[in-house]
């Protein structure tokens, strides 16, 4: 897949790193506004998926990338697995307990461990995404051949 | 509180995140960890059957707040457990026979990632006590399914996959439609609080259209008969360890397990769901019998026979409804319940052999095509055996579980002054019989036309095999009045008992 043009190119580039931040800003603000994990997520995959489509696939390994973002993938979704196993070990001894401190309701640090849920599956989301993204450019290049 | 019960779905969730993780490195993590896990988790579900332990879990510690419960129910009584037992053992069996099927497809580690999914969604499901994590579950475990349909990505099983999305997504959404229209009437989503709201509810109309909906959308799960047109596909298609899981465990776990549950514990049932399900059952009893004898191939004679099965364990259930609703004998209507959950074990344990015998047949010869096959006793002893015992038992021939199964749905039919359907179970055993028989001489018997240096299966596939006929045998003393009390009545008085089930979950 070739990249588009100039004009394109400088956009996306402007763009992406904002969507990216604002999709970081969705994601560790899951317990105080609306979204969370997955709309956050999207958002980061949409600012990759941005950025590739504008300089096009040629210019980075497909196949790489894509066991890069398959690994992500489950690695952060075991880590947010283990997390609510914590919780047996942890305080009251349940699946999932909110074994942090609660904090100040309206803080950015507070809920105890929801915020760190919302974390990894944002970036679960993330790499789930991209690694679907990239395994549709893997397919059509791969009937073009 | 420190119970077990979670442990059955975070166990294989764990095991499908890290095969991936750890698969990049070892080709052998995905194929030990799995049936070393489902091991473990059947040898505790068995334990837990066996002590009868009955108890509920709040995950997240969130305690009823003015006995309202607020936070996700998990919830273990007899019927779950046994149900949980079927998932774990024929999960372990399977996935010990797949080391060695599997191996003519590439990707291991996505088969056995995709397979520990389903387990947890079916688990989850089992487990359950809330009606809409109840609907995450099953689609876990049937997305999880989707993807393993098409395992062999070619254009039969790409289609059979896509036929069984469009199907299933049509029964997702029912279903959730029918849990919105609840939640909007109750105001609540926790089983047994939905069902302590709905014995002081009088919109019947409401209630009827609802309780449609739901037997529409877990008949398409389930495959009773005019809902049945994805499961010979799928069933084929999919690798036969899937095959076996399919048909064995999974359209009972995300089926007729929750469709039983939910109209045992959940709704009250009435008079005329109990002669929709019975006649649902007889329906697809008779057309799945019929549709089987001309099958030339053996997953879709086998595939065939499993909505037949089905059918009977419906019966079994509408049996029980209807007498209990007419108030009449509550032993006869126990004996029919217990019946079709015996018939559903008993289902699983053959069902799940004899796709893995059709698994070992085509892993040696290449074809499912009966016509082309023939005089395979000698080449392929331990799969030819097991497969006589299996089909000896599907079609209920005296020493094996499957006749006591049906014996039991048919005394308690009969005593229930169900004459007709009494009648129409004993012919369509016969006609199982007859099919059965075909597929036994015609693969195993007769002339050796095509196949003459074939050898029998490695030790892995063998070995379910003939774990699962001993089984097949074995579980012919569940029908013993005395063991049946410890296991299937357990299960039988958790469902009719409305108050047990409620009370596991709110404590007054």
């Amino acid at each position: 897949m070739k990249g588009m043009s100039l004009i394109v190119k400088k956009v996306a580039q402007l763009i992406a790193g904002l969507i990216f931040l604002y999709g970081i800003y969705i994601m560790v603000h899951g317990h105080l506004t609306p979204g969370g994990g997955f709309a956050g997520g999207a958002l980061i995959a949409g600012s990759y998926i941005l950025a590739i489509l504008a300089y096009g696939s040629d210019t980075i390994k497909l196949k790489k990338e894509e066991t890069g973002t398959s690994l992500t993938e489950s690695i952060s979704i075991f880590i947010a697995l283990m997390l609510a196993v914590a919780g047996f070990f942890i305080g009251t001894k349940v699946f999932f307990n909110n074994y942090l401190p609660s904090g100040k309701i309206g803080e950015l640090i507070s809920a105890g461990v929801i915020p760190l849920y919302n974390i990894f599956i944002g970036i679960e989301v993330a790499a789930a995404l991209i690694t679907i993204f990239l395994a549709l450019i893997i397919y059509k290049e791969e009937i073009e051949e | 509180m420190n119970s077990l019960i979670p442990l059955f779905v975070i166990i294989p969730l764990a095991t499908a995140f890290l095969i991936p993780i750890i698969g990049k490195i070892t080709n052998y993590f995905a194929k030990t960890i799995t049936p070393i896990i489902l091991l473990a988790l059947s040898i505790l579900s068995i334990s837990f059957l066996f002590y009868g332990k009955h108890e509920s879990y709040i995950i997240g510690g969130w305690q009823p707040v003015e006995n309202i419960p607020i936070a996700i129910y998990l919830v273990l009584d007899g019927f779950s457990c046994l149900v949980l037992c079927i998932t774990s053992l024929i999960g372990f069996l399977v996935s010990f026979y797949s080391i060695s099927y599997i191996k003519k497809y590439t990707s291991e580690n996505n088969f056995y990632a995709l397979f520990c999914l389903m387990i947890a969604g079916m688990n989850g499901v089992v487990l359950s006590g809330d009606i809409f994590n109840l609907f995450v579950f099953l689609e876990i475990s049937v997305i999880a399914s989707y993807a393993l349909v098409a395992f062999g990505v070619g254009k039969n099983e790409l289609e059979a996959s896509f036929k069984y999305q469009v199907l299933g997504n049509i029964a997702s959404f029912l279903i959730l439609f029918s849990i919105a229209l609840l939640y909007w009437q109750t105001k609540t989503l926790n089983i047994a609080d939905i069902s302590k709201v709905l014995q002081n509810y009088d919109n019947s109309i409401f209630l009827t259209f609802t309780q449609i909906i739901l037997i529409t959308g877990f008949g398409l799960k389930a495959a009773i008969i005019p809902f049945h047109a994805w499961l010979p596909d799928a069933h084929s298609s999919a690798p036969s360890p899937i095959s076996a899981m399919l048909s064995g465990v999974l359209i009972k776990a995300v089926g007729v397990y929750v469709l039983v549950r939910l109209f045992f514990n959940m709704f009250v049932f009435t008079y005329e769901i109990g002669v929709l399900v019975a006649v649902l059952g007889t329906l697809s009893m008779i057309v799945g019998s019929l549709l089987a004898i001309n099958q030339w191939d053996i997953k879709r004679l086998l595939a065939y026979s499993s909505i037949s099965q089905i059918g009977y364990i419906m019966i079994g259930f509408g049996i029980g409804m209807m007498i209990l609703t007419k108030g009449g004998e509550a032993s006869i209507a126990v004996l029919a319940i217990a019946g079709s959950l015996f018939h559903m074990v008993n289902h699983s344990v053959f069902k799940g052999l004899l796709f893995l015998g059709a698994g070992a047949i085509e892993f040696r010869t290449n074809t499912r095509d009966m016509s082309q096959l023939g005089g395979l006793s000698e080449n392929m002893p331990i799969t030819s055996t097991t497969s006589l015992g299996a089909s000896m038992s599907i079609s209920g021939i005296p020493p094996f579980n499957g006749f006591f199964s049906k014996l039991i749905i048919i005394i308690a039919a009969i005593q229930g002054k169900f004459y007709l359907l009494a009648l129409l179970a004993v012919i369509v055993s016969i006609i199982t019989l007859a099919y059965f028989l075909k597929f036994q001489k015609s693969v195993f018997y007769g002339k050796n036309k095509n196949y003459k240096n074939i050898k029998e299966v490695p030790f892995a596939m063998s070995f379910s095999m003939i774990i699962l006929v001993i089984l097949c045998i074995g579980l012919s003393v569940l029908a013993i009045p005395s063991i049946r009390e410890v296991i299937l009545d357990q299960a039988v008085s958790s469902l009719i008992n409305m108050d047990h089930y409620i009370n596991l979950v709110i404590q007054y």
